[in-house]
């Protein structure tokens, strides 16, 4: 196992990354599809951690410039996704069993 | 932090974040979901602030409080109307930050070890490379154009010229090209290439696509965004962002299936765009017909003495800002003893889920809403049918006329119904620019006027 291309292993939890998202996302029901995408939307934004790495050297160049705004950007859509998504949810609500039923 | 440790908390967040999505099965777990997607997201940023590359605190720190201070800023402030194009300019951002971070990556290699020993970077970092900066520049250009049309900002309608689809596949081969030629000359001209063409094609790919095909952008842009982040998994080759760009991209996927589905597309040929365009030679077939058009009083005399009505909203709804009143007139006919359904189209809305969300925020209780399959039997059953800024979803000519640029699509058996009262501003066709022969029917009242005010006039009529 050890003469095998690391590239090989990247693929491997690609496909099976893929798997667990379809079997997971069929069992999403459909009423909560927006805000499916408004989550799906923040967690994407994950791509923040090579931003980390590229904004992290001591001095700053081209690079760090470019992961700097890159983490702006990721952190508007983690931050904005995610109190999005707790805005919608936060509507979805039971029929209340109130006494002003008639 | 050792490699082994960083790699074991990248696997603890992948775990989080696969459970925040099993939340979103069911409202009750969702805000439980979406917290468990906010711990997952911390350990990645946690984890990755340790990586011995990371060494200056100062510009990481002032990144994220301007983004979380604007992102919070705007996602407080938003109107539920506005989610569509809110979520289009989100994905726009995963684009670009993808772009940078693989820009990133060309200009300093070293610092996420993806060089050999001569300083060169790795031939298959480089194919994913270009991979995924193209896939992040044609989700950022791409999102850019659907957040213009859901803004209004430029027209909705789909915008086709001669040998648009020709010079769409053109860039593409050159895209291919260009990798090949980027793997074996690694020039930063050649990257900047790849990335000027994959803006364009995002923007020749959405202009096409018309208004009603929205959700299935949308989703499918989704799907893109996650892609991006799974190809700059694979340049950096990090298994966190391999992981998530692929539930991410399996998710968008899924969505824009189930659009098309709801509408009877496929895929290609939305994307390929102009939907309705080439219908315009659609003979009027109701020409001379007349339609019954009714006042709020009449609507309202209906209602009440019904047992039970069905409700149909639509993007209509969503424009004129009906939802809240329309709660209240529900709240009123059930305290005279209706019984009253929501009955959703799976593309009602300019995004999956809108009218839902958008109900959930007049707070509608969601077990008084239904999905088609759901409910389409129980029209037969109700005295009334309130379709509510809809129209092309319940045109039965999609399962009678083979003709029919619709013919095929599920639609909400609103016929039915024992009577069916259409809100609608005029007797405009839908967008997929066909007659609804529903409106000549017998049983059909028409109520023109704006959807909010009709329905705040029946709630009058009803007191």
């Amino acid at each position: 196992m050890e003469n095998i291309d690391p590239i090989i292993n990247l693929l491997m939890i690609f496909v099976l990354a893929c798997i667990i998202g379809y079997y997971v996302i069929w069992g999403v029901t459909s009423a909560l599809h927006s805000p499916l995408m408004a989550v799906t939307n923040a967690i994407s934004s994950v791509i923040i951690v090579g931003a980390l790495i590229a904004a992290g050297p001591e001095e700053i160049n081209f690079s760090s410039i470019m992961g700097f705004f890159a983490i702006v950007l990721a952190s508007i859509n983690i931050f904005g996704g995610f109190v999005v998504s707790h805005r919608m949810l936060s509507m979805f609500k039971k029929k209340e069993k109130k006494k002003d039923n008639k | 932090m050792s490699e082994n440790l960083t790699a074991i908390s990248y696997l603890i967040s992948a775990i989080f974040f696969i459970l925040a999505l099993k939340g979103l099965s069911h409202p009750e777990s969702a805000r439980n979901g979406n917290i468990m997607g906010i711990i997952g997201m911390t350990i990645a940023i946690i984890t990755t602030l340790f990586n011995p590359n990371v060494l200056s605190y100062e510009m990481i720190i002032i990144g994220i409080l301007i983004g979380g201070a604007l992102g919070t800023y705007i996602a407080l402030k938003i109107e539920m109307t506005a989610l569509p194009q809110l979520v289009a300019a989100f994905h726009s951002l995963v684009g670009l930050a993808a772009v940078f971070v693989a820009t990133s990556a060309f200009y300093s290699p070293e610092s996420y070890g993806i060089v050999d020993s001569n300083n060169q970077i790795f031939t298959s970092s480089l194919i994913e490379m270009s991979i995924g900066v193209a896939i992040g520049a044609i989700t950022f250009t791409g999102s850019i154009i659907a957040f213009l049309k859901l803004q209004g900002l430029v027209s909705g309608a789909p915008t086709t010229f001669f040998g648009q689809h020709f010079l769409n596949l053109i860039i593409f081969l050159s895209l291919i090209v260009l990798t090949v030629l980027f793997t074996i000359d690694s020039t930063i001209n050649i990257f900047w290439i790849i990335v000027t063409l994959s803006f364009l094609l995002g923007v020749l790919l959405i202009i096409p696509i018309g208004g009603a095909d929205m959700p299935v952008v949308v989703s499918m842009l989704n799907s893109y965004s996650g892609w991006a982040a799974a190809g700059i998994g694979f340049t950096l080759s990090n298994h966190l962002l391999i992981i998530v760009g692929s539930l991410v991209g399996a998710s968008g996927a899924i969505l824009s299936y189930i659009m098309c589905k709801g509408m009877n597309r496929s895929f290609i040929s939305v994307i390929l765009g102009g939907f309705g365009v080439e219908e315009g030679a659609n003979v009027n077939k109701n020409e001379g017909k007349t339609v019954k058009t009714g006042s709020p009083d009449d609507a309202a005399f209906i209602m009440s003495n019904a047992n039970s009505v069905i409700i149909v909203p639509g993007y209509g709804m969503a424009v004129a800002q009906a939802q809240h009143a329309l709660r209240e007139m529900c709240e009123i006919l059930k305290k005279n003893g209706v019984t009253i359904k929501f009955a959703i189209h799976p593309v009602a809305g300019r995004m999956p889920g809108h009218m839902n969300v958008l109900l959930a925020e007049a707070n509608v209780p969601y077990d008084e809403v239904f999905e088609l399959e759901e409910i389409n039997s129980e029209f037969s059953n109700a005295d009334a049918a309130f379709v509510i800024g809809a129209n092309d979803i319940t045109n039965p000519a999609a399962k009678t006329d083979k003709s029919s640029p619709i013919y095929g699509m599920p639609i909400l058996d609103v016929e039915n119904a024992g009577t069916v009262l259409f809100v609608k501003r005029s007797m405009a066709s839908g967008y997929a620019g066909v007659d609804n022969e529903l409106f000549f029917r017998d049983n059909t009242m028409m109520l023109f006027s704006d959807a909010k005010k009709m329905v705040e006039d029946i709630i009058k009529g009803l007191g």
